[in-house]
């Protein structure tokens, strides 16, 4: 695949080809860090690989496994799911037992045939249904077993998907000019360095 | 007094240092701009928090 020169930015006095950079983006979603690998980027790809990963795994194992699923059944709308989604295809899993339990269930009475038996021994499948409020039923569970692990699990793993989507856009499109804090102050050392760091398309 | 477990605390830890270090891979691309980023973003973060967490102390602490 070539590279023509719109790809390629001046970062920090560091030349960067972006290659293409929609497939780019693409990796960089299916795989944290992929994205960079494909543009030789290794040093950041290692870094968002790392940092996206652990929080993801971690916030996985300290919801015993529950805390990542798709569902939209009453009672049981699971939005964090579309901010989990931002790591891909460590989130994709998901929306296959999504379908099958959607399968498994009568639309008419919202309840989950006894015969029901989910993918890889229930990873990522969503709580039994019905799904109600105030009433013991497996979601209800999983926080009972797991306490603050299951709310703390839920948070890391929806932050690794929103880390990602900087992540992304790095792929796409080179790391942010300006700060978000819009902070000015520079410490004497990195003066040199962030004179360069002006991103100018070549 | 702390409504909850002190150690609840440090499931602040991985967070801050994951947050951090990709806030500032998305800044920068030279590795020593990055950690340093990386390190004012983690000192902000946290010193916000703090800020917060006291002023809930204290409205704890009156009412």
């Amino acid at each position: 695949m070539t590279s023509d020169s719109k790809n390629t930015i001046l970062v920090d006095g560091e030349r960067i080809d972006l290659r293409n950079r929609p497939l780019a983006a693409l990796l960089a979603w299916l795989i944290p860090g992929a994205g960079h690998f494909y543009q030789g980027r290794h040093t950041k790809g290692v870094l968002f690989m790392v940092c996206i990963l652990s929080a993801w795994v971690l916030g996985f194992a300290l919801g015993g496994g529950h805390v990542v699923y798709a569902s939209w059944a009453p009672g049981d709308k699971r939005w964090h799911y579309f901010l989990q989604a931002g790591v891909g295809g460590a989130a994709l899993p998901a929306l296959l037992q999504a379908n099958l339990i959607k399968k498994a269930t009568d639309p008419e009475t919202g309840v989950t045939s006894g015969d029901y038996q989910p993918y890889w021994g229930g990873f990522m499948a969503p709580p039994l249904r019905p799904v109600r409020e105030s009433q013991a039923d497996e979601v209800s569970a999983w926080y009972a077993r797991h306490g603050a692990g299951y709310e703390m699990g839920t948070w890391y793993t929806v932050i690794a998907g929103l880390l990602n989507i900087l992540v992304i856009y790095d792929a796409y499109g080179g790391p942010l000019s300006i700060p978000i804090s819009g902070r000015k102050k520079e410490s004497e050392d990195d003066e040199p360095a962030s004179k360069e760091t002006e991103k100018s398309a070549t | 007094m702390l409504p909850i477990a002190p150690s609840y605390l440090l499931y602040y830890l991985p967070l801050i240092i994951a947050i951090a270090l990709v806030f500032g891979g998305t800044r920068h691309e030279n590795t020593k701009l990055i950690l340093q980023y990386a390190w004012q973003t983690g000192r902000w973060i946290t010193g916000f928090m703090a800020i917060i967490f006291i002023v809930i102390c204290i409205l704890d602490w009156l009412l």
